[in-house]
């Protein structure tokens, strides 16, 4: 199904497939991402969502025989993203990726943030200590650890590590950033503070999450695509998906009769 | 096989579906102790509403129950958004039966001032309106609440024939006017069930298509 939507787009997947050596796993999929919004990937697991978000930034590419076909563009470059022409460690630099688990590097609070930095070959002191504030800042970290930045990044709690992550990802601005599964392996407290975070940073950049949790795709998104075997079923404003979803397996899925 | 949360609903819907065959009745007995002067059918009527109104609390409770312990989505969402809503509507339909019984007590202890025709056929409107948005809503049949949305009119018309009736009554003869001013309550009291009944089917409209109808100007529906 192709889909229009009124608002600006940071970006659009225009007839997406992706094949996992002979596997056809994501097929045909057309996808319009607003700017600085949130758009939720729903699902039953083995749908495609996860596929489809690794695409955005190209992780696919890290394993022989995945293949691409069709068009990530990002706006306003329109610049075709899994285009082989464009370097994918780039990509990664500006699209980057909030995992299920937190992931942190085996480094200290500090040196995780100011990480994506140096790789860039940003030198100065003053610079990263700035990204590095500002970023613990963005992620709603900056007063739990601004005492201890050299202290392990394993001396946090798991929701700590998780906006660590967050604040890892944001230190190289990106234009957009990733969330997959992120608060599956949080406890409720946590978890809303990631959903208060996700809520937040749409004011700065465009968010995409795969997530099992439907209240949590209801509660945080301001579109939803409901995925299955690799396409795209249903996409809408997540206010319309949750309460008059258009499609009957939408319906079935989110009432939880399926999947 | 049907989910315990599937089992919930369907006993949601039953309550609902009894609401309405009470209030139904309720009309019926409240307009056939006026019609046939039977006081005490108007007595029980009037105390047969405690009934009612328990199983409205009852409803609302399930209703608010099932929402916050299974956050409901989408199709489900709307149904039991919808049937607080009805339920609401149905109470009040039942308070006017009681309203329609007390005027019929009073009206019953006066000689009849003229004989019944168009309150009847009011409340057999008003009644069909009720029942026929309950069946909507039990089968989710949009078309069908469209539909009963048509009959309002032949309601407001037929009150608006009473009036006038009435009126002429009342110039006439300056003794008619507690028992036509009496006879005009109860002929209001019936349009406004059948606004209820409106209002149901309305919500039945949400329930099937998601789209809220209320306040739209008949060719957009």
């Amino acid at each position: 199904m192709t889909v229009t939507i009124s608002e600006d787009l940071k970006a659009e997947s225009k007839n997406l497939n992706f094949y996992y050596g002979a596997l056809h796993s994501l097929k045909n999929v057309n996808l319009p991402i607003a700017r600085r919004r949130v758009t939720a990937l729903i699902g039953p697991s083995g749908c495609g969502k996860t596929t489809f978000l690794r695409c955005f930034n190209r992780m696919h590419d890290l394993y022989p025989h995945n293949r691409y076909e069709g068009e990530i563009i990002i706006y306003p470059e329109k610049l075709n993203i899994i285009s082989p022409s464009v370097d994918p460690i780039e990509i990664r630099m500006q699209i980057s990726m909030v995992f299920q688990k937190p992931n942190p590097f085996p480094k200290s609070i500090y040196e995780n943030v100011a990480y994506g930095l140096r790789v860039r070959g940003v030198k100065k002191k003053g610079l990263i200590d700035e990204a590095v504030e500002k970023s613990l800042r963005g992620s709603a970290l900056w007063d739990e650890v601004k005492d201890r930045l050299n202290n392990s990044a394993f001396d946090l709690s798991g929701g700590q590590q998780q906006r660590l992550c967050i604040a890892r990802a944001l230190a190289t601005d990106p234009r957009i950033l990733l969330f997959d599964e992120p608060t599956s392996a949080l406890d409720p407290t946590a978890t809303s503070k990631i959903e208060e975070l996700i809520i937040e940073l749409k004011n700065e950049v465009t968010i995409i999450i795969v997530t099992h949790n439907m209240q949590q795709a209801a509660r945080v998104s301001d579109y939803t695509a409901f995925m299955y075997l690799g396409e795209i079923i249903e996409f809408d404003k997540t206010d319309k998906i949750f309460t008059a979803p258009s499609n009957k397996l939408t319906e079935e899925y989110i009432t939880g009769r399926f999947g | 096989m049907s989910t315990v949360f599937e089992k919930e609903l369907d006993a949601l819907k039953e309550k609902v579906l009894k609401l309405g065959s009470l209030v139904e009745k309720a009309i019926s007995d409240a307009v056939k102790s006026l019609v046939e002067r039977n006081s005490t059918l108007a007595a029980e009527t009037i105390d047969r509403d405690r009934i009612l109104n328990t199983l409205d609390v009852e409803i609302d409770e399930d209703c608010i129950r099932l929402i916050a312990l299974r956050q409901p989505r989408a199709g489900d969402l709307r149904l039991i958004t919808t049937a607080m809503k009805i339920t609401t509507d149905l109470e009040r339909a039942g308070d006017l039966s009681v309203d329609i019984a007390e005027r019929a007590l009073e009206l019953n202890e006066e000689p009849q001032l003229k004989p019944y025709i168009d309150i009847p056929r009011m409340a057999e409107i008003a009644q069909g309106m009720l029942r026929d948005s309950l069946d909507a809503f039990v089968k989710r049949d949009a078309a069908l609440a469209k539909e009963v949305l048509t009959r309002d009119d032949m309601v407001d018309q037929l009150n608006y024939q009473v009036f006038n009736e009435l009126l002429f009554f009342m110039i006439q003869d300056p003794r008619t006017v507690s028992r036509a001013v009496k006879i005009t309550y109860v002929s209001k009291y019936l349009e406004r069930i059948a606004d209820h009944a409106t209002n149901i089917a309305e919500m039945v409209v949400y329930l099937v298509e998601g789209k809220i109808i209320r306040h739209m100007l008949p060719d957009k529906i």
